[in-house]
């Protein structure tokens, strides 16, 4: 395997073929790491691990605290609110102060695009995004495709719908850039409201017929359509996305016999998918959330453990 | 004390003289231009292998007095016009409070005055407060020294509103100047809506929300036969509108700012706040749109939209960043380098879009000249320096330019303002 060189994760736009499959390759040794009895290995102890986090977050919160855990390194977590920066102090300036305690990695996510960037910049902390405003979420879509091969055996040549609200996904960004990085057919489907234009430009197809794309679609990654967001009236109501894009029994009848149903979380059951759908047989909900920790824990890994072979 | 420039290359909107000529300046008119002019007792300039142009005139600056001093003031901001070459400049009326009352007209006024080194003209708003609800006293405005009104910053989104407004203004002859965008269709617009903001997942203003404002000022100018003055304008869509306008016979006048041509989106991929700007910057396309109808004559005026934000403000998140960059002091530079040294314009026609054009949609009849009897507002460039913009150098109180660092061509060596040199 080559040489990992990057000292930051901020985006999959900008990492190469080989690195997102240095990264998947890593993760699979570091999965088998989380179903021992003793789910730890000592490959960052001494290391310091904070997350820096302005935007609510459970599940990858949680994911990336046990991922470094497991590697023995020590975490912090700040739950960032805005207020903590309204007295004045800006995220830069409060990244320096967490920097200057000595810290190996910074995790950052928040609302705004460019966030990690400007923080990598200016900082020589590693840092890793945590998801920056609708910009990209790398970590997600790298468990994405860990769990899309590990199901399906590959990546290249399969037809991966994504659908949602496209316009706000980081989840969207991430996956487009990696998923055709790596060779597979995309076409991204949602309201035409919520469908950025020129989305195309970056190698996908566009639909707004889930049911024309069912049937040929291997993979169906459904986003959460995020009701906090109905104020700027981009859907008539939530019930009529349900109606026109939300994935139930009926629509999958029409879909491959192991079509994988996929969602970052966290679900809105009843809209983008319906209670069965999700805890149905093609759902692969929960692999995700299994397979986030090892991926953050090679991602953690590659960045900043010494460059040997696991020891797992 | 008397002033006598020696040597000058006069351009003026009509030519670029021929031959070298020399100014005399008594108090605060030129009196006299011609051919080796002897006087006693003068201040002498020596322009030689300088281009010497009417103090050029800004329809476009903020100067956040009275509310935030700090980022700007009447002084450092009137500094920094003198340093680029400005005699005149029109302040924008969104301070805190707005400039919508004659009371602060003449506190702007007496401060400038106080500071005496350029002329400032104050902008009135359109509405009381920005509010977009109830039109300003605007022949009290008049009276205390507004010759424009403008809702800067956004739109009177009322069209019944702007009606009225424009009937009103013609009334008290005062000029409206409109910031043409749709707020709705903005909504939390921040960059281009296009390939960047499809990407960056930073959130898109659509061209779409200037070009509408654009069109239906058009038609309210059309229907009342009144005039009106487009600010900032960044898309070929808004330009082909205007031209088509034009065309018609629509008293409409349009101006726009020099990092609209020489800047794109592509500015704001690293996320440096200091290229967040709004209008915002366009693609490539809008670019050339702008050179091309810069130089058919579709744009009447090169305005800055000096903008200037404390580094704290601009260091925030691109989401919360506020929009403008400063631009007095880079605006001759940009216009040297990116136009005329690119055939895009003539000097003449720098002369007639900074300085000449501007003075007549004020009414400035003095102005915008360089001849007998006009006022003594004169800038001398040498066009063959080449300097860098450096941020220890900059005389406005923000530094927040992304031209910082950027090597320009034209130098602006001395600028006179009512006869005294201010620069």
């Amino acid at each position: 395997m080559a040489e990992w060189t990057k000292h930051s994760l901020l985006d999959l736009k900008s990492l190469s073929v080989e690195e997102i499959e240095m990264i998947l390759e890593t993760a699979k040794s570091f999965k088998e790491v989380s179903s021992r009895d003793v789910k730890k290995v000592p490959a960052l102890r001494g290391k310091t691990v904070v997350m820096l986090f302005f935007e609510p977050s459970t599940r990858t919160r949680t994911s990336f605290e046990l991922a470094a855990k497991r590697l023995s390194a020590d975490t912090i977590n700040i739950a960032a609110s805005s207020s903590a920066l309204s007295k004045g102090e800006t995220i830069l300036d409060m990244a320096k102060n967490i920097e200057a305690m000595n810290v190996d990695a910074i995790i950052v996510r928040h609302s705004c695009s460019g966030v990690p960037l400007v923080l990598a910049d200016n900082l020589s902390a590693s840092i890793i995004n945590a998801g920056d405003g609708c910009r990209e979420h790398p970590t997600q879509a790298l468990l994405d495709m860990f769990t899309i091969n590990e199901k399906l055996g590959k990546i290249k040549g399969l037809n991966i719908s994504i659908v949602g609200d496209i316009l706000h996904s980081r989840v969207a960004r991430s996956n487009i850039w990696g998923l055709t990085k790596l060779g597979a057919n995309v076409t991204v489907c949602g309201p035409s409201t919520m469908m950025p234009a020129g989305i195309e430009k970056l190698g996908v197809k566009v639909s707004y017929d889930i049911d024309a794309i069912i049937p040929e679609s291997d993979v169906l990654m459904l986003l959460r359509i995020q009701k906090e967001r109905q104020d700027d009236k981009r859907l008539p109501s939530i019930r009529e996305y349900a109606k026109i894009f939300g994935v139930n029994q009926e629509r999958l009848r029409k879909a491959k016999k192991e079509v994988l149903i996929m969602h970052p979380g966290p679900t809105n059951r009843g809209v983008e998918l319906s209670a069965e759908v999700a805890d149905g047989e093609y759902s692969v909900i929960l692999n995700q959330v299994t397979n986030g920790v090892a991926i953050r824990m090679a991602v953690l890994y590659l960045l900043l453990g010494i460059r040997e072979p696991v020891s797992a | 004390m008397s002033l006598l420039i020696k040597n000058a290359t006069i351009v003026n909107a009509s030519k670029k003289s021929s031959s070298e000529k020399d100014i005399l300046i008594e108090k605060n008119v030129i009196v006299k231009i011609g051919k080796s002019i002897k006087a006693d007792g003068v201040k002498i300039i020596d322009a030689k292998g300088k281009y010497v142009l009417p103090g050029l005139i800004d329809l476009h600056v903020h100067l956040r007095e009275p509310g935030r001093e700090d980022k700007e003031t009447i002084e450092s901001g009137s500094r920094a016009a003198a340093k680029g070459g400005f005699t005149t400049v029109v302040c924008m009326p969104n301070t805190n409070p707005v400039i919508d009352n004659c009371m602060i007209v003449e506190a702007i006024s007496k401060e400038a005055k106080r500071v005496g080194l350029i002329n400032i003209i104050p902008a009135g708003s359109i509405t009381k407060g920005q509010k977009g609800e109830e039109l300003t006293d605007m022949f009290e405005l008049k009276k205390a020294g507004c010759l424009a009104v403008t809702e800067d910053g956004m739109s009177v989104s009322n069209s019944g509103l702007m009606r009225y407004a424009m009937e009103y203004a013609k009334m008290v002859g005062l000029v409206v100047m409109d910031h043409c965008q749709d707020s709705d269709l903005m909504g939390s617009g921040v960059v281009n809506e296009g390939d960047i903001s499809m990407e960056l997942g930073l959130k898109g203003d659509p061209g779409i929300s200037e070009t509408i404002i654009v069109a239906r000022d058009i038609e309210l100018a059309r229907y009342l036969n009144t005039s009106i003055h487009l600010q900032h304008i960044s898309l070929a869509r808004s330009l082909f509108l205007i031209r088509a306008a034009k065309k018609d016979g629509v008293k409409v006048t349009a101006e726009v700012c020099p990092h609209h041509f020489t800047l794109t989106e592509e500015a704001v991929r690293s996320f440096d706040t200091s290229a967040k700007v709004n209008p915002p910057l366009r693609t490539k396309e809008d670019v050339a749109a702008i050179k091309k109808a810069l130089k058919d004559g579709t744009v009447d005026c090169i305005a800055t939209d000096h903008a200037p934000h404390t580094y704290e403000d601009k260091e925030a998140d691109f989401d919360h960043a506020p929009f403008g960059m400063i631009g007095l002091e880079t605006a001759v530079g940009l216009v040297v380098t990116e136009l005329i040294n690119q055939n895009i314009i003539s000097w003449p026609q720098m002369v007639e879009k900074m300085s000449a054009t501007p003075a007549r949609i004020l009414g400035l009849e003095n102005k915008g000249k360089i001849e007998e009897g006009a006022d003594a507002d004169i800038v001398i460039i040498d066009p063959e320096a080449e300097w860098e913009f450096k941020k220890e150098e900059v005389a406005s109180k923000s530094k927040n330019s992304p031209f910082i660092g950027r090597k320009l061509m034209g130098l602006v060596e001395t600028t006179i303002c009512g006869g005294k040199v201010v620069f």
